[in-house]
């Protein structure tokens, strides 16, 4: 069998919302079944086969080609299986996802991975803004999985983020981990401003020294056993944070201005 | 039965259902995995007076442990769950938290997973932090040396503990250097410990007593200086018996680490001084798990 492929016609206009496409809901479907799902309701109806040439058969691995940042909320929701996107993504990439693996090959915009709770999630370009992240109203953000993003992320990556892993190879944007419950990001580049604001548990681990507020406190430079099981636990996936191994870091803690007992860890030479 | 001049009587250990846990236990080298190790696996030799049995299983090579620090491996039983559960946090909180360096992991998987450092963490006084990392939930507690690293939880599992068997011997040094050379190789099995004094123990005893308040007391039939006035096991050029004592997590376990230990001690031959091993047991009334000697040294078991 072949993935189940949708390749896009024609460069689109609007954002089309394409979460009824994961593999929990095309499983058992005919050809023709999937082509008549409905992406775009009202008067300009469109259906799955009005934006997409449909091709193979593999309900349970898909694939976006021509993909563009118009594809919203692919693999929204979904609980097995695998997509792969050739190109670009739009908002909402993986949200809610529980289990499967997704990879993007190009950039996702914002609010990827927002409310995500299982399976791995790969950007092999840039994410936007929101990067695991809650959705609006939401107190909470991802609430677990692995995102590994090849590029950059936008600003408030990890806002609210309340279990997980996120792994940045670029730099991340302002307010990375703002407003954190608690899991883990990693960001191997540099970071915006207000790092850390208003954090109230977890760990961020950083490659390079960031800029920190006033509320953010140094606690002195460490050998942390627990990182050992850490980066023993990056090294199931294709990434550069498989390499690290150097268990020595500069722990900082806060942000004290919410009572928070979160941390920054920045890695340091071994000693 | 005889093997190299040494009598193997024709009776079987008996031995009881338990509940049993692994612990894996690291620090910066193996000397202090076992400062670690030694004093959570202390005053744990019986159940009748200590809770639980528990002993060090196997030292572990920095690449076989979680944190890839060197370590040991300590199993420990007890007879019922609740007992356990409660040892263990116990032993956890007095032993490894207090030990330079130490951290403590789970060394067995099972459904009922029982506290390891769930309870532990409190004694972060809210500076704790968790960790889910990889689908295990470990406990960082600030101490004064850095932060103590434990696992939340570690497996409970059916067990058995009571395998036994007796060494009979012309003299005491005769005995106890059988007893060794059987503990040596024992040593070497995993998923077993012999829980007594270097695995050896000289008291062995028999159900109940004269007094009402001992539920336990002296095995008198094996006890060389009885051997007039009682009702004796023992024949007259017997000076010493020393008792070997196995927990086990399977039957299997136990039963290959007796034959491990029984041959060890045959290999001395009767030159040696042993004369006899035998084995304790109630009469097959008390315990579910019989452990056949002559069964067991055939490797037919089961």
């Amino acid at each position: 069998m072949s993935a189940l492929t949708f390749t896009l016609k024609t460069a689109l206009l609007h954002s089309i919302n394409c979460s009824a496409l994961t593999p929990d809901n095309l499983a058992g479907k005919s050809a023709a079944e999937i082509a008549a799902i409905e992406l775009v309701k009202g008067r300009n109806q469109l259906l799955a086969g009005d934006i997409f040439d449909i091709s193979g058969t593999d309900t349970q691995e898909l694939c976006f080609r021509n993909a563009t940042a118009k594809l919203d909320y692919i693999g929204a929701g979904m609980s097995t299986g695998s997509i792969t996107i050739e190109g670009d993504a739009g908002a909402g990439l993986g949200y809610g996802m529980k289990h499967g693996n997704i990879h993007c090959k190009g950039n996702a915009a914002a609010f990827a991975a927002c409310s995500m709770r299982g399976g791995l999630l790969t950007i092999g370009g840039n994410s936007g803004d929101f990067l695991g992240a809650g959705t609006e109203g939401s107190r909470k953000g991802m609430l677990g999985g692995t995102v590994i993003v090849k590029g950059n992320a936008g600003d408030r990556a990890g806002d609210q983020m309340r279990r997980g892993l996120i792994l940045i190879e670029g730099n991340a944007g302002d307010y990375c981990a703002s407003r954190m419950i608690a899991g883990t990001i990693g960001v191997l580049g540099k970071t915006g401003i207000y790092t850390a604001f208003n954090m109230h548990r977890g760990t961020l681990l950083l490659q390079h020294q960031p800029e920190l507020h006033a509320t953010i406190c140094d606690c002195g430079t460490h050998t942390l056993p627990f990182l050992n099981l850490l980066f023993k636990s990056f090294r199931q996936y294709d990434t550069k944070f498989s390499s690290l191994d150097q268990n020595r870091v500069q722990r900082f803690a806060g942000d004290t201005a919410c009572n928070g007992n979160g941390e920054i860890l920045v890695l340091q030479p071994q000693a | 039965m005889q093997i190299n001049g040494i009598q193997i009587d024709d009776t079987f250990a008996e031995a009881f259902n338990m509940r049993g846990t692994r612990v894996i236990i690291t620090a910066q080298n193996h000397k202090w995995a076992y400062h670690a190790a030694n004093a959570m696996t202390g005053f744990a030799t019986s159940v009748i007076g200590c809770g639980v049995e528990a002993g060090i299983e196997r030292e572990m090579t920095a690449d076989e442990t979680p944190d890839g620090r060197p370590g040991v491996s300590i199993l420990m039983f007890a007879m019922g769950s609740k007992v356990l559960m409660q040892q263990l946090e116990t032993r956890m909180g007095q032993c490894i938290l207090t030990c330079p360096t130490a951290a403590a992991f789970a060394g067995i998987i099972s459904e009922d997973m029982i506290s390891l450092g769930k309870h532990l963490r409190y004694f972060g006084d809210g500076f704790q932090t968790s960790k889910l990392i990889a689908g295990k939930r470990y406990w960082r507690i600030p101490v004064m040396d850095g932060e103590f690293l434990t696992e939340e939880t570690t497996g409970m599992v059916r067990a058995i503990g009571g395998g036994n068997f007796l060494i009979l011997a012309t003299s005491q040094p005769a005995a106890l250097a059988a007893a060794e050379a059987a503990i040596e190789a024992m040593k070497t099995l995993p998923n077993v410990i012999m829980p007594f004094p270097g695995g050896v123990v000289r008291s062995g005893s028999k159900v109940g007593s004269k007094y009402k308040t001992m539920f336990a007391s002296t095995n008198d039939a094996f006890c060389p200086t009885l051997k007039g006035i009682t009702n004796s096991e023992l024949s007259p050029e017997i000076e010493s018996v020393m008792e070997i004592v196995i927990d086990g997590l399977t039957f299997e376990d136990i039963a290959k680490s007796m034959k491990t230990g029984i041959e060890a001690i045959c290999k001395l031959g009767a030159g040696s001084g042993v004369k006899r091993i035998s084995a304790g047991n109630y009469g097959g009334k008390l315990g579910p798990h019989l452990f056949k000697l002559h069964d067991i040294l055939k490797g037919s078991a089961a």
